[in-house]
């Protein structure tokens, strides 16, 4: 066999190796991208999860503002008081936490149950580090607000669920779904607007923590489960 | 290391240390209950495959506690950073048929 035959059957064998291997590295490949995003990134979140939150949020909301306006119908009888003011920001905490509360279980349920379809564990590597780094700007601004409301500065109450919440939403966004951090962008935004409008708190909370979820869920769920 | 035909590293052609690889790139420092977690091996399959990774000074491992428990963490050194990077590349040529 000469250099030339040589050569030329190398680089058939090589060719023919390559083909042969084509669909395996092609494979391997979308191996290591499926690793790669399924390590660094919680992907089980469910749009579902959005709109059941939204939804809470919503009936919240409509309870708080209930409590609101017997408290502001009271007030044209008695005037305020003290024991009046005190009695309604208890209202509102109560009703606060029992919508945060159901939020959290409700969003839960259905990031569990995609993560169940999907055979993916719930708690693992990305959930911890979502879960961290939600916490810190969301822990911070709830001792923030529950401060101000201890010196009854009320009018930034709204504003800063939303800025927080927001801030909490683009910090995660690098450890789960990339498009919550666009979520995060507009909470940011509508509660930066709600500071000039110190008496509509109420109406964009419900805008930011119910509509906004409700219409992300539902994009998030078209994008990414249904028909799934 | 390298196969002189394509570019391909040996040391890749396991599934589980391409795992390893893969996780390594795109975290800071694993845990080995984290890989185990995340590869879906079992603790020695994985122990021999990460001794052969640190063997070739592609990971390097940092030994801590938690409380009492050992916590041993994995991450990816410059040199395997680099040898990922061109197997990942070899792997693209070979689908863009440059090779």
């Amino acid at each position: 066999m000469d250099h030339d035959d040589f050569a030329r059957t190398l680089q058939y064998k090589v060719l023919f190796m390559s083909n042969q291997n084509q669909s395996e590295t092609l494979r391997e490949i979308s191996d290591i991208k499926r690793i790669m995003e399924r390590s660094s990134r919680f992907i089980s979140l469910s749009g579902l999860s959005g709109i059941a939150a939204g939804l809470c949020a919503l009936a919240g909301a409509y309870f708080a503002n209930n409590i609101l306006r017997s408290y502001y119908s009271d007030f044209n009888h008695n005037g305020y008081s003290d024991e009046n003011f005190s009695e309604l920001r208890a209202r509102l905490l109560i009703v606060a936490a029992i919508v945060l509360a159901s939020a959290l279980i409700v969003a839960f349920i259905f990031t569990w149950r995609r993560a169940k379809q999907n055979h993916l564990p719930i708690w693992d590597l990305t959930a911890r580090k979502l879960m961290w780094n939600v916490l810190v700007p969301l822990i911070a601004g709830g001792l923030f607000i529950l401060a101000m409301l201890r010196s009854s500065e009320w009018r930034f109450v709204a504003p800063a669920c939303l800025i927080f919440y927001g801030l909490a939403l683009v910090n995660g966004s690098k450890y789960t779904l990339t498009e919550i951090r666009y979520l995060g962008y507009i909470e940011i935004i509508l509660g930066l607007i709600n500071t000039q409008f110190a008496g509509y708190g109420l109406y964009f909370w419900a805008a930011g923590f119910g509509l906004l979820h409700i219409v992300y869920g539902a994009m998030m769920w078209v994008k990414y489960e249904k028909g799934q | 290391m390298k196969n002189p035909i394509n570019g391909l590293n040996k040391v890749f052609d396991n599934r589980v240390r391409l795992g390893v690889m893969s996780v390594l790139m795109v975290n800071e420092e694993v845990s080995f209950n984290d890989l185990k977690q995340m590869l879906e091996v079992t603790d020695g399959n994985l122990a021999t495959h990460l001794v052969n990774l640190e063997d070739n000074g592609y990971i390097k491992v940092h030994k801590g506690f938690v409380g009492r428990k050992t916590n041993t963490t994995y991450a990816v050194t410059k040199a395997g950073e680099k040898a990922f990077s061109d197997h990942v590349a070899a792997l693209e040529n070979m689908i863009k048929g440059v090779k």
